[in-house]
């Protein structure tokens, strides 16, 4: 069964939705997204709905009428902090989570986000610190966010007290952890992007 | 009982009190961690959302060299358990999809068969080693204290070892059998919002308002957690939650391994409690170690 969809999709709707199908195939259940009932539990359940512009129901919804794009551009679906409170509620055993990732995934993929976005640069600083050590270097991931983000936030005297209060604590690792084996991290980065990983 | 110790990144910094009692109270309780050789980051919500087969071959790599090992992972951190109990359930779900993980492991020269267990040290504490025997070496008992126990998501949710994943009962268990009082907490499952503290800061201190009122009203002198992301946002953020909201929260909030700690006798310095920056109240340490 496929979603039933307006008969006249834009081009680069069809194409995403086909994108979203093949995320979908990449995880236990991901099909029983087909199943849902409307019933709101997800958006009940989710701690931070109150903050998105589209709620988990509605983006189901939406995807029916043939609006992934908007979905995509909403802030929706990078404000989920992945609780998996509506995964283990859902009553259709819709894996709400995994299925926000797969969103997440098609949106880095085809470079669609909201305006003035900030968490796509928050995985893009987070994955160029293992490319660079193997291991997320808090200190650095920070200052590359806030760089990249808003660069006049370090200047802010939140972001001062907090990190002059970690480093009494000796709680801000000032060097960083490194994987002393980095070709093995380079080698499976470069074979899981020749093998086309979704 | 000796498992393959995953610490992951946050440990090495700002979780530095996490792992240092994580590692002291298994080794006085004579459980073995032995760190993972040369482990890499588990990529957290972060990489999934870019790539999943390079995030999950990554992440398999450590559980490669656990296998190596011949050992159980413990995994302390919330996300780490969860990113590393993914790619389990992933490379189970068919052959297929373990075989797709493998062919990219196989390019660093390694192989995994899916096999380990991913485990939260919560679990082996109080489900495999047991609250009696943790009694038995119980010095000081935690008479007086007030426990708000807070689990936060990722260990529960999806898929975690607990009784009940809207009221597990694991943590409040450990600390009734040490002797706390555990204060009733309608919030212990409810999200911290992780990562958004940085990204959507607006919505985390929110999230983090109301974990933090629950456990005041409840009478909590301290909240306990589970994992490094939830501790930071907890406490390291209170002045600015208080100045967002006018609020008045001072509440310590401390790893579960640190108290467990204290009741075994081990000192709050090495057990870094004085590293966290709100302090635990010198009364209610004396408190504790005048029960010895």
């Amino acid at each position: 069964m496929t979603t039933p969809a307006p008969a006249a999709l834009r081009s680069q709707e069809a194409e995403l939705r086909a994108a979203f199908w093949d995320q979908v195939a990449t995880f236990p259940d991901g099909f029983k997204i087909r199943d849902c009932i409307q019933c709101g539990t997800c958006t009940g359940s989710c701690p931070v709905a109150h903050a998105m512009d589209i709620t988990p129901r509605e983006i189901v919804a939406l995807f029916r009428g043939g609006f992934l794009e908007d979905i995509l551009r909403s802030r929706s679906i990078w404000i989920c902090a992945s609780c998996y409170a509506c995964t283990v509620r859902c009553p259709q055993g819709i894996r709400v989570t995994d299925s926000v990732y797969a969103l997440k995934r098609v949106a880095t993929r085809k470079g669609i986000f909201p305006k003035r976005f900030p968490a796509h640069a928050l995985s893009e600083a987070f994955v160029g610190n293992i490319h660079r050590f193997g291991r997320n270097w808090e200190l650095w991931f920070g200052l590359k966010y806030f760089l990249a983000t808003r660069p006049t936030g370090l200047l802010s005297p939140d972001i001062q007290r907090f990190a002059v209060r970690m480093l009494r604590r000796r709680r801000l690792g000032l060097t960083p952890g490194r994987v002393r084996r980095m070709n093995e991290v380079r080698a499976i980065i470069r074979k899981a992007q020749s093998i086309g990983g979704l | 009982m000796e498992y393959a110790y995953y610490p992951g990144c946050s440990l090495e910094a700002t979780g530095k009190p996490y792992d240092a009692s994580l590692r002291l109270v298994f080794q006085r309780l004579g459980i073995g961690l032995n760190e993972i050789e040369d482990w890499n980051c588990c990529g957290a919500t972060s990489y999934i959302s870019m790539n999943k087969l390079t995030a999950y071959a990554l992440t398999a790599r450590n559980l490669a060299y656990a296998e190596r090992m011949k050992m159980d992972v413990c995994a302390p951190c919330s996300s780490c358990f969860t990113i590393l109990s993914k790619v389990n359930r992933h490379m189970r779900w068919g052959e297929e999809h373990k075989d797709r993980i493998n062919e990219v492991l196989a390019a660093a020269g390694l192989s995994y068969s899916a096999k380990l267990e991913v485990l939260h040290p919560l679990t082996i504490l109080v489900d495999f080693y047991g609250l009696e025997r943790i009694q038995e070496r119980v010095i000081n008992r935690l008479e007086g204290v007030r426990v708000a126990p807070y689990y936060g998501c990722q260990i529960v949710r999806p898929k975690g070892r607990f009784d009940d994943l809207e009221d597990p009962q694991q943590l409040d268990n450990l600390f009734s059998a040490l002797g706390a009082e555990v204060v009733p907490f309608p919030m212990k499952v409810r999200c911290c919002g992780g990562m958004l503290m940085t990204s959507y800061e607006d919505v985390a201190v929110k999230l983090n308002r109301d974990i933090l009122a629950a456990a005041t009203d409840a009478g909590a002198d301290v909240i306990v957690t589970t994992c490094p992301l939830c501790q930071i946002n907890l406490e390291a953020y209170q002045d600015k939650i208080n100045r967002a909201f006018g609020t008045r929260f001072a509440v310590p909030v401390v790893y579960f391994t640190q108290l467990v700690g204290l009741a075994l006798g081990l000192s709050p310095e090495e057990l870094k409690l004085d590293e966290m920056v709100v302090p635990l109240p010198e009364a209610a340490v004396r408190r504790i170690e005048v029960h010895a």
